[in-house]
């Protein structure tokens, strides 16, 4: 069974490998909108760093919302999603698998490129490791739950939208968590207790969400 | 424990036959709570210490917040229901109930600006609760529009079942998430259990106004579940004698 996890977590790297554009646009997108805010609200640096750890969440938090909006449309399109369906491994697991393997490239990225960011927004240098922390607990929450609205979606023509609809009232709790993280950190509180709930709500995530996911998926394929 | 009336749900027939007993009884009590309660809260109960006359809206803001919340409650029960046992009026009542609760979602937040301009001085404020009941909203509208976006039905039901599931596990974290932030609307003054933290003058019509609510959002559903039942069967016999002869009634 864990052989099937490992076969299909180094496919889908595999495959993503071969699509670097595909990984890129993600970043670029969180790096843009990044930039789109002191051009909006004014370049004063003062400004910037109360307002940085709420601009790095919300665009984190939309870069990794328009990664997935294709997350399972090619499987969808070719059929190999119809094939895990009628295969004997449990569907939840290969889900699982599908899903790490996208946070490991898109996910992980984002998190690496944050820094720099964080840097450009006037965010102190010693909040950083918060900042890595929380990203690092709330990408898989979010790539897990949007996962839930992708399989649900990805039968429609038009899905993007409505996946948006579906996903975004579900990722409040990760970005008042991640937020509160990093304006505890900011003001020099104890962050512990933020890393904990949101490692908690990563638990929550791994374990309940494939079955969601597995079930969107049988829904969607015997359409 | 007898279970054969919970298997019978499965016959939308049964279930059109039923209903169609109760939905009077129903609507009787919910127009006599509805007069009763209102015409005891607007009229008779005394005025507030602070707030005076203002506070009464509570008659119909309490209610409706009660209301909308427990029927996303009801939208995933209904969605498991329909999940585990493919009961097909699980997923007519599931999609019929979700615009009703998105209504009460709004009168709730309607009434509470209202009733927010004189007590806190503005419309809105971001406090805990009134955002949780906007992010409950944007929940229902989430279910109604998977549901409509899917046309076949079947999978439709299925689908909005899953998203609501996924939702209610996600309300209770939404719900302390956003109170991390101070709060600054009064904790529920209405508990079941416990005691009220109102003098009973006030206490007594606002549990009559909640069942009435509740009495009026079965009537509600009930009415609409009948005509979508109606619509999904169109092709079977009886719902073409039940449509002759309520033709033949009228005329």
């Amino acid at each position: 069974m864990s052989n099937v996890f490992t076969l299909l977590l180094s496919r889908e790297a595999r495959l993503l490998c071969r699509r670097p554009a595909e990984l890129a646009n993600p970043l670029v997108f969180f790096a843009i909108v990044i930039a789109l805010f002191p051009l909006a609200v004014g370049p004063e640096s003062e400004q910037l760093r109360n307002l940085s750890p709420g601009l790095l969440w919300v665009a984190a938090l939309l870069a990794v919302l328009l990664s997935l909006d294709g997350l399972f449309r090619s499987d969808f399109e070719d059929g190999s999603l119809e094939q895990w369906v009628v295969s004997p491994h449990p569907l939840p697991l290969l889900v699982l698998a599908k899903v790490l393997a996208h946070w490991l490239f898109s996910g992980l990225s984002l998190v690496l490129l944050s820094p720099l960011l964080a840097l450009m927004l006037g965010l102190p240098a010693d909040c950083l490791p918060e900042l890595l922390l929380s990203l690092l607990l709330g990408t898989p929450v979010l790539s897990l739950l949007g996962a839930v609205g992708a399989a649900l979606t990805v039968g429609l023509k038009r899905g993007g939208l409505l996946f948006a609809l579906l996903i975004l009232p579900l990722y409040i709790p990760v970005l008042i968590l991640g937020t509160g993280t990093l304006q505890a950190a900011l003001q020099g509180l104890p962050t512990a207790g933020y890393l904990l709930w949101m490692a908690s709500l990563t638990a929550l995530a791994a374990t309940l969400s494939p079955f969601a996911i597995a079930a969107g998926l049988t829904i969607s394929v015997g359409e | 424990m007898n279970w054969t009336w919970f298997h019978k749900l499965g016959s939308p027939k049964w279930f059109y036959e039923i209903s169609g007993r109760w939905l009077p009884w129903l609507a009787v009590a919910a127009v006599l709570l509805l007069v009763v309660g209102s015409v005891w809260g607007l009229a008779f109960a005394p005025p507030e210490r602070y707030q005076g006359n203002s506070y009464r809206i509570i008659f119909i803001h309490v209610p409706a917040a009660f209301l909308a919340q427990s029927c996303y409650l009801m939208l995933a029960v209904a969605g498991l229901v329909s999940l585990v046992w493919k009961m097909k009026v699980a997923d007519i009542a599931l999609q019929q109930a979700a615009p009703v609760g998105a209504w009460m979602t709004v009168i709730a937040l309607i009434t509470g600006a209202i009733w927010g301009k004189p007590t806190w001085g503005s419309w809105w404020v971001w406090d805990a609760r009134l955002t949780s009941m906007l992010i409950l909203l944007f929940l229902y509208f989430g279910v109604i529009a998977l549901g409509h976006a899917i046309t076949n039905r079947e999978s439709s039901a299925k689908a909005c079942a899953v998203l609501a599931i996924v939702g209610v596990v996600n309300i209770p974290i939404i719900k302390y998430s956003v109170e991390w932030w101070t709060s600054l609307h009064q904790p529920a003054s209405f508990t079941i259990a416990g005691k009220a933290s109102m003098p009973s003058e006030m206490w007594l019509p606002l549990l009559i106004m909640v069942i009435a609510f509740y009495c009026f959002f079965g009537v509600v559903l009930l009415m609409r579940m009948r005509l979508e039942v109606l619509r999904r069967e169109a092709r079977s016999s009886w719902v073409r004698a039940e449509v002759l002869r309520q033709a033949g009634e009228v005329r």
